[in-house]
């Protein structure tokens, strides 16, 4: 295939992706993120407070003093679904109240490590917990921690969880209630790197569990060894044989990465950067793949994760800066024969900003591409729910499986080949930018 | 409602970036370590056994090539050679048949020749008999007739008409 015709497809695809993207994304608009709780153990906020501010806005729906049940049926929302299903959790989903408990490991800066399970919730409907179990709470199969220093150790029994839109210093927030012997307690989300930019930030504490992602991770790696193991068992064992079996399905990536990723972008010092490129490819087409299944051990996003880009972005942007040669620094910095004044104004800062968009760029192409897949089979998948009115239309419904089954079909398909061209783009990129670093000067 | 505030995935959470590292990083260390090097190493021997066994066929193609060659060469030579040898042999049968026509023709000249040489002598060894005996009949026939005469006149004259007629000289 020519690079013409390669670099259409990645065109065409990064496009609708992106497209898809920005259509999901432009609902937020209108609920510009807060941080709050900067220091929660300080100031425990009385849940009658905020409460009856809460209550100022919303008048006429609250069906307690702290908004609405979460386990309450209300209308289907397409976006939330999609939202909910994308997201990160505590638990596994399997069907109806089925639920995987994970290994819990939490950290509250104030009251030290915990170590569990989410069976310890007694994870119910809608995977929320019956009790509080020092402190921390499962709501919606995610685990919270309740503000009042009162329930920070011990089991104590939970009747409800409530959650209410409101307003804090003139912008929307959702808030998330436990409700306790009739009281409503204030939830603290875990703490998030996004410096409140996207609604997060830190909290009362820190969640490093065996999520439904690290789980997916885990699986996908042991998956990866195994097989990885058996062909280079037989690789080395098949010596003067032809190759068989797995090898004949593993190899040609093998061979793809060196010939067409590695040797024309990196050079003669490809070998080095292989192991490197050929991990990062494995690691997120087998996380692209198994995201793809829409059943358990499948159907977590992982690659879909901003997360798991950051790392991956960060490494190579790692491996890249540190071998990067001094031509590499003399044409960034203080590129020859340029005048000084262009090179200090403009481009000196451009080539240093260069330096942090490529990992940036890197680490959102995959985060936005794999979650903008899932988001859009999601909502043909949704479309059954709206047609069928939430379950309560049968002709409705069958109008939306007819409509849904080959939208979500195709997408599937789409997204199929966007797993393998995602995990291409990210090797390639990283293999490019390692080759730009490490190059050699040449002679005019 | 779709608040930002749950769309989570965007945010970059302490938990998954330190799981995804050393995740990761373990996957990393043991794939390099327990796979990619071993099928790197075993697709780059069979690469050269591949190649090496193309050069060598390639070779061995060129060998045969030369044999045949060589072979022809061999065969055109023998081809040569026996034609050569024909030749020759041609040449000395020509030789032989015209020395021995030469000695034959040599013998015979010279067998004719002694063959004409005793005529010769035979004829010449002959005539001198003849004269010998011609002149002892003629002197026996004067002899007889001087006798004859001496006797009788006429019959001396038959006798010597009766021998003159028995001497024929044939």
């Amino acid at each position: 295939m020519t690079f013409a015709r390669k670099y259409w497809i990645v065109l065409i695809i990064s496009g609708l992706a992106t497209f898809a993207f920005a259509q999901a994304g432009h609902e937020n608009h209108n609920h510009p993120p807060t941080e709050q709780h900067a220091d929660p153990a300080g100031h425990p906020q009385t849940t009658e407070t905020t409460g009856e501010n809460a209550e100022a806005g919303h008048p006429e729906g609250a069906h307690s003093p702290c908004g609405h049940s979460v386990s309450e049926e209300s209308e289907f929302n397409a976006g939330e679904n999609a939202v909910h299903h994308i997201a990160d959790a505590n638990t596994i989903h399997l069907w109806g109240d089925a639920y995987v408990p994970l290994p819990c490991i939490l950290y509250a800066p104030e009251h030290g490590w915990k170590f569990s399970t989410t069976s310890t919730f007694h994870a119910h409907h809608h995977g929320s917990g019956e009790v509080a179990q020092d402190g921390y709470v499962l709501v919606h199969g995610n685990i919270m921690r309740i503000q009042n220093p009162a329930y920070a150790k011990g089991e104590v029994k939970v009747d409800d969880y409530t959650h209410k839109d409101t307003t804090i210093d003139g912008k929307n927030k959702t808030l998330y209630f436990a409700v306790i012997n009739g009281s409503c307690n204030l939830l603290d989300g875990k703490t998030t790197y996004d410096g409140g930019i996207m609604g997060g930030g830190i909290t009362s504490f820190y969640d490093f569990s065996i999520t439904r992602n690290v789980f997916t991770m885990l699986l996908t790696v042991l998956i990866l060894f195994l097989v990885f193991r058996s062909v280079a068992r037989s690789a080395t064992k098949t010596h003067g044989h032809a190759p068989k079996g797995l090898q004949n399905f593993i190899e040609p990536f093998y061979t793809f990465i060196r010939d067409e990723v590695a040797k024309p972008n990196i050079g003669p010092k490809y070998e080095k950067y292989m192991p490197y490129l050929l991990s990062a490819f494995f690691f997120i087409l087998g996380l692209n793949l198994i995201g793809q299944v829409p059943f358990f051990p499948g159907g977590a996003n992982v690659t879909g994760n901003i997360s798991i880009t950051i790392v991956l972005a960060l490494l190579t942007f790692i491996i890249s800066t540190f071998s990067a040669k001094k031509h590499f620094w003399e044409h960034t910095l203080w590129m020859p024969g340029v005048p000084a004044v262009l090179k200090i104004f403009i481009l000196t800062p451009i080539e240093i900003l260069g330096i942090f968009l490529k990992p940036f760029t890197l680490l959102l192409r995959l985060f936005a591409n794999i979650t903008a897949g899932h988001i859009v089979i999601l909502s043909f998948v949704s479309l059954i729910f709206i047609f069928g009115d939430a379950g309560k239309s049968t002709a409705g419904s069958i109008t939306g499986i007819i409509a849904s089954v080959p939208l979500s079909l195709f997408m599937m398909t789409l997204e199929l080949l966007v797993a393998f061209l995602q995990a291409f783009i990210f090797t390639m990129l990283s293999a490019t930018y390692i080759g730009t670093a490490i190059e050699e000067p040449h002679h005019h | 409602m779709l608040f930002l505030v749950d769309f989570s995935v965007i945010k970059p959470e302490p938990g998954l970036l330190f799981w995804t590292t050393v995740i990761f990083l373990i996957f990393w260390y043991i794939m390099s370590r327990f796979a990619f090097k071993p099928i790197g190493e075993a697709l780059k021997r069979r690469e050269q056994d591949i190649q090496e066994a193309l050069d060598e066929a390639k070779k061995a193609r060129e060998e045969m090539t030369h044999l045949e060659a060589k072979n022809e060469q061999l065969l055109a030579e023998a081809r040569e050679e026996r034609a050569q040898m024909l030749k020759e042999a041609k040449d000395a049968k020509e030789q032989i048949i015209s020395e021995a026509k030469e000695r034959a023709n040599a013998e015979y000249k010279r067998k004719v020749e002694s063959a004409l040489h005793d005529i010769e002598n035979h004829k010449n060894a002959a005539m001198v008999e003849l004269k010998n005996k011609s002149g002892q009949l003629a002197i026996e026939i004067a002899e007889k007739i001087l006798r004859k005469e001496l006797s009788n006149k006429a019959e001396q004259e038959a006798y010597a008409k009766s021998l003159a007629d028995s001497i024929q000289l044939n």
